[in-house]
């Protein structure tokens, strides 16, 4: 692996701030990226034992904490394996090398003749009595990882590029704990009473009669802030489902009655332009869909949780957030006290796929805790606060047109798309973005949210341009940023409704051009590997398959962010009394797949969960009020709704490894919307693409 | 009100002083230390908080702790032997069967519920038996390869 030094390693030089060989036997790793459910831990670890050649069990991994590790911003975007992966492979090499050098020099010979078996040295193939633990002390470990560092190349590595199994997942199927689960000595549970609609404030409450209920130890207030500390769990969930019927609210501000329809009538001007060629230039026939997706919720089955303790002055905070230094920096803005007294350190909660609730869940931890300073004090979100008081998933409307020339192909793609902001998270004292911050006495306003331009990786218009070779090509975006919600980032952000809007405007056009999907595709592919990961998937499903039986297959494909992993998926859909994915074939190409078996199971369960958002989910509301509140008014795919699935990986190990962990999304939502329309013979615009409204389009 | 409860839990004989409507899952998660059965929604929707009352999977955020009076509770940390793991869970690792794992307490409650009662069961028993057990990660697909696979260890006579 060649290749220009990581980032992260610019910002953290020292070989010492990755690595640390204290303890006999044992390899301390810190990293900045954190386990949020897709594998990345045991990925890392997988490339550091590589590299160091040690036992990947003798790996003890710190990850996401403000007291010791790197501080490599949020763990998001599908970017941890491209830049966090790589750092921790530099830091590796260069360890191996400064310990391979002072054996070489105690030993008198050639850095070349020295080789390492699981940390013990050897000389010649000879075993001497030095390990990295005897030579770790002599060692200079400030020294910078650049200039030292010279990692393997790919024929070298025995670890990386075969599938590992999960270092995380033998714990957890033996009831280990997720940060819901930490119960430290002298535990507070608390709740917070959320106002029911995101402009209701606190008008009144009676903090003596809540204060007097059974087993409430007290109540923190801070303006419409509100929330029950006991003892005894059960006392202050009873407590807070009091204080909900109890408590004064101002009136709900307003709200449109359709906000999908509000956003796609927006002429917000246009933001962040993009354009190769000179898409107006272009004639031929034209082409054209409009296409939506309603407000999302994340959905971690563990509602957000976060225990926070004052103590002497300084506040410790354990939580699930994906970005506990830009957190630290939030709280030190909401809190008013200098950041170098607030520590926060990740502790792995239940998946997350976006920005959730759990920073959130961190300042209602820590205002909370000033009610009894010196314990720690666990909130622990309901279900309903995951549903009402988290950011949502931003609606989105795409419009795509193309243009195609007499030679029939694309000459020209125009995509405008209309979205609620998709980035709101924590970015430090000057953009707090925490809930309750703007709750408090002194509320504080949330900055207006910025949105990514494309060669950034994007936000609303994150793949609003498509991943072919087309010779002009155009995005443009308008955000809404004057409703009611409070929305972020959620797995793929823009990409998965653009992505949707391309691949079945793309099947549109073939369709009306008589053409197969899969050839027009390939008539378009740029680069040799979108024509693979194309073949491949379609040669898995026995592409085009038959469409009659009330069931086809359809095709979807994108290269997430134009510069991440290549997907291509085939879902096969039958109509019946439901519209029903019976199976789902995916190929990626991530360049180097360091756990080619981490990379199937997300490409999985991206489709999986890419399938539940196209057939079945959308919040509701009445007025400004999330009204879909539990599981059965929100209801995700089910198991009796699970397609057979079918994933391969086109190793690349010569090339950089490609970000993939929201690679499906999209081309999953576009393959299940072109095998509905191969199916029924009509388009489905709208999604989540349900019965009822497949019946009103055939009717 | 504080009342006395006993009952079993993976054997043991148990007992806790409790207000009787404080549902089984916080029993066993604070009173007992029992955190692998997990809170998911509190309502009995989603399946997290799965354990085995008499044999019968339930949902323990919806079971009274007065209903557990006198009965025998299996939670996740009852299943394996002292050292090793239960079949199924080493199916569920033979699978790579979860990225979070968080739903995965509670779907192998509901799943060694099912077969304890029906080794036999099938496909069409497994996802019904799961109809109310979420996961949100996507690991359906490799969660129902264990299962098939555990069941297979079942009908060969390996298994238990």
């Amino acid at each position: 692996m060649s290749g220009d030094i990581p980032e992260a390693i610019a910002g953290h030089p020292a070989i010492r701030q990755w690595f640390g060989f204290e303890t006999e036997g044992r390899v301390a790793m810190r990293s900045g990226k954190v386990e949020i459910g897709q594998g990345i831990n045991t990925a890392f670890i997988q490339i550091a034992a590589d590299e160091l050649d040690v036992d990947p069990l003798r790996i003890d991994l710190v990850a996401g904490d403000t007291r010791s590790t790197p501080d490599e911003g949020v763990t998001a975007g599908s970017r941890s394996m491209q830049t966090g992966g790589l750092a921790i492979r530099y830091a590796a090499s260069a360890a191996r090398r400064a310990l391979i050098g002072e054996a070489a020099k105690l030993l008198q010979t050639r850095t070349d003749d020295i080789g390492v078996v699981d940390g013990r040295i050897f000389v010649n193939g000879r075993e001497s009595d030095l390990t990295y633990w005897s030579l770790a002390a002599a060692v200079d470990l400030d020294q910078p990882v650049t200039g030292l560092a010279a990692p393997k190349t790919p024929q070298a590595r025995t670890l990386t590029g075969k599938a590992m199994a999960r270092i995380d997942l033998p714990a957890k199927i033996r009831g280990g704990a997720y940060m819901q689960d930490l119960a430290p000595e002298g535990l507070v549970h608390a709740r917070v009473v959320n106002p029911p609609s995101p402009s209701m404030r606190l008008v009144d409450v009676d903090e003596d009669a809540l204060r007097g209920l059974a087993g409430v130890a007290t109540v923190a207030r801070d303006g419409s802030f509100l929330a029950v500390l006991a003892a005894n769990e059960f006392d202050a969930i009873r407590a807070a489902e009091w204080a909900r019927g109890h408590c004064q609210w101002s009136a709900a501000g307003a709200a449109p009655a359709d906000p999908v329809a509000e956003i796609g009538a927006s002429d917000a001007e246009f933001e962040n332009p993009f354009e190769l060629g000179n898409v107006e230039a272009c004639d031929g026939r034209r082409f054209a869909t409009t296409v939506s997706r309603p407000y999302l919720t994340h959905g971690s089955i563990g509602p957000s949780c976060a225990i926070a303790q004052w103590l002497d002055g300084r506040l410790v905070v354990h939580c699930h957030s994906q970005s506990v230094f830009p957190l630290k920096r939030s709280l030190a803005g909401v809190l008013r006290m200098d950041e170098s007294r607030i520590d926060v350190v990740h502790v792995p909660g239940a998946g997350c796929y976006g920005h959730n609730g759990a920073d959130d869940a961190a300042l209602d931890a820590a205002l909370a805790a000033r009610a009894v300073p010196g314990r720690p004090v666990r909130m622990q979100w309901s279900r309903m606060d995951e549903f009402t008081r988290a950011p949502l998933a931003p609606a989105m409307v795409t419009r795509a047109e193309a243009v195609v020339g007499e030679d029939g192909r694309i000459a020209a793609f125009d995509v405008e798309v209309r979205s609620a902001p998709h980035s709101r998270r924590p970015g430090g004292a000057k953009a707090v973005n925490l809930i309750a911050a703007t709750h408090l006495a002194e509320p504080m306003t949330l900055p207006p949210p910025a949105e990514s331009p494309i060669p950034a990786g994007g936000g609303a218009n994150r793949n609003s341009i498509p991943s072919y070779s087309i010779a002009n090509m155009r995005s443009r975006t308008r955000v809404v940023r004057d409703l009611p919600w409070r929305t972020s980032t959620m797995r793929g952000l823009g990409a998965f409704l653009n992505v949707f809007a391309i691949e079945t405007l793309i099947d549109d056009i073939a369709a009306e051009l008589e053409r197969d999907p899969l050839e027009f595709r390939l008539a378009h592919a740029g680069d040799e590997r979108i024509a693979a990961v194309l073949r491949r998937v379609a040669e898995m499903a026995g592409w085009p398959g038959s469409a009659d039986e009330g069931a086809a297959l359809g095709l979807g494909y994108s290269r997430y962010k134009n510069s991440a992993a290549y997907c291509a998926v085939v879902a096969r859909v039958a109509l019946d009394q439901t519209i029903r994915v019976t199976h789902a074939w995916a190929c990626a190409d991530a360049g180097e797949a360091v756990n080619p078996d981490g990379i199937a199971n997300q490409i999985e369960g991206g489709m999986v969960q890419a399938a539940s958002w196209t057939l079945k989910e959308a919040v509701g509301f009445d007025g400004e009020e999330v009204i879909t509140t539990n599981w059965e008014a929100y209801p995700i795919l089910t198991f009796a709704e699970t397609p057979e699935t079918a994933v391969d990986i086109i190793a690349r190990p010569e090339l950089p490894p490609l970000g993939v962990g929201e690679a499906a999304q999209g081309p999953m939502a576009a393959a299940i919307g072109n095998a509905v329309r191969r199916a029924a013979g009509v388009r489905i615009r709208a999604l989540p693409i349900t019965r009822d409204r497949l019946v009103a389009a055939l009717a | 009100m504080a009342e006395r409860f006993s009952f079993r839990v993976n054997g043991d004989e148990v007992t806790v002083d409790a207000d009787r409507d404080t549902p089984l899952l916080y029993i066993l998660r604070n009173d007992l230390g029992l955190k692998g059965t997990r809170f998911g929604c509190g309502d009995g929707l989603c399946g997290a908080c799965s354990v085995i009352l008499d044999g019968k999977a339930v949902f323990s955020c919806d079971t009274p702790l007065w209903a557990a009076e006198d009965h025998d509770i299996e939670t996740i940390e009852g299943i394996a032997p002292a050292a090793g793991l239960h079949p199924l869970q080493t199916a569920f690792l033979d699978e790579q069967a979860g990225q979070c794992g968080y739903c995965l307490s509670g779907i192998i409650m509901r799943v060694k519920a099912l077969f304890d009662e029906t080794p036999t069961a099938g496909r069409a028993e497994v996802v019904a038996a799961l109809e109310r057990n979420l996961c949100r990660c996507g690991s359906h697909p490799r969660i129902l390869k264990a299962i098939d696979r555990y069941a297979r260890t079942l009908s060969s006579g390996d298994g238990r």
